[in-house]
């Protein structure tokens, strides 16, 4: 029988490899998509709760609307930031961006 | 719906998400971690599949698998590299990174087991297009508006940030 524990635990997984993505990438674009994954994780804990807890109200289900369109714009900015940070120190990997560390 | 048939789809499209979940950071190739990020979107709509959120599960394949991750491969592309085999490398805090997320991990799943999950029997709503219209449109207009107005000022920001200000 799957139950909520099940959906629970995928979704803590896939937050647990995008955190460890975003801690050890040096690519500014893979560290975005390993944020997409985090925020996917969370969505599905939102959906998973308003099928077993809530099941008649789906008032997880329009967190979850808010949540996408919120990463929409998140991906939007932070990928013009990457395009000017590249088109003006031609280079999108972390290492090299270390002008405000001491 | 038939229980062994739920059982086998919900753990291979659990395996779907995972796996290339881990592609997604394991991959030194950077457009290959795009695609499998792709993959990893789908899997997750069906998920919502699953758990009878349809119309969720369309919104989760136009948005992510279709804008999102063309968005992503865009920049992959504009972003470009002199050799595209080694563009996603990973930094030095490997070991220390995964000691902390395994600890991290672990204490999710104890906290999910060991939390008394006041589950409800009710079976969910059959036509959740309806409901959720209530809910935006009535109950969490606020929200919503507030959520178009950010949209319009990202894509305002974005345009500018990646066009650039004239200098004259």
């Amino acid at each position: 029988m799957i139950g909520l524990v099940h959906f629970l635990t995928v979704g803590g997984l896939v937050f647990a490899i995008g955190l460890y993505g975003v801690l050890t990438k040096r690519n500014l674009v893979g560290i975005l998509m390993c944020i997409e994954l985090m925020l996917n994780a969370v969505n599905i804990n939102l959906v998973a709760f308003s099928r077993f807890i809530t099941p008649e109200v789906l008032v997880g289900q329009v967190f979850a609307i808010f949540t996408i369109a919120v990463a929409a714009a998140e991906v939007a900015v932070g990928l013009a930031l990457v395009f000017r940070i590249y088109h003006d120190r031609n280079t999108v990997h972390v290492d090299r961006l270390n002008i405000m560390r001491w | 719906m038939n229980e062994w048939a739920y059982t086998i789809a919900f753990y291979i499209l659990a395996a779907i998400i995972v796996v290339s979940a881990i592609g997604v950071v394991a991959k030194k190739n950077l457009v290959h971690s795009a695609l499998l990020l792709a993959l990893c979107f789908i899997g997750v709509s069906g998920l919502y599949i699953l758990l009878e959120a349809d119309y969720l599960a369309a919104v989760q394949l136009l948005v992510y698998s279709g804008a999102v991750a063309i968005i992503i491969v865009l920049g992959v592309m504009l972003t470009q590299h002199n050799n595209i085999n080694d563009t996603n490398p990973s930094n030095n805090f490997q070991r220390l990174s995964s000691i902390i997320i395994g600890l991290f991990f672990i204490m999710v799943v104890v906290v999910i087991n060991f939390t008394p999950w006041r589950s409800s029997v009710a079976n969910a709503a059959q036509d959740t297009v309806p409901i959720i219209a209530q809910l935006l449109l009535i109950d969490y207009m606020v929200a919503f508006e507030a959520v178009a107005v950010l949209l319009l000022a990202a894509m305002i920001g974005a345009i500018l940030l990646a066009r650039g200000v004239d200098k004259s």
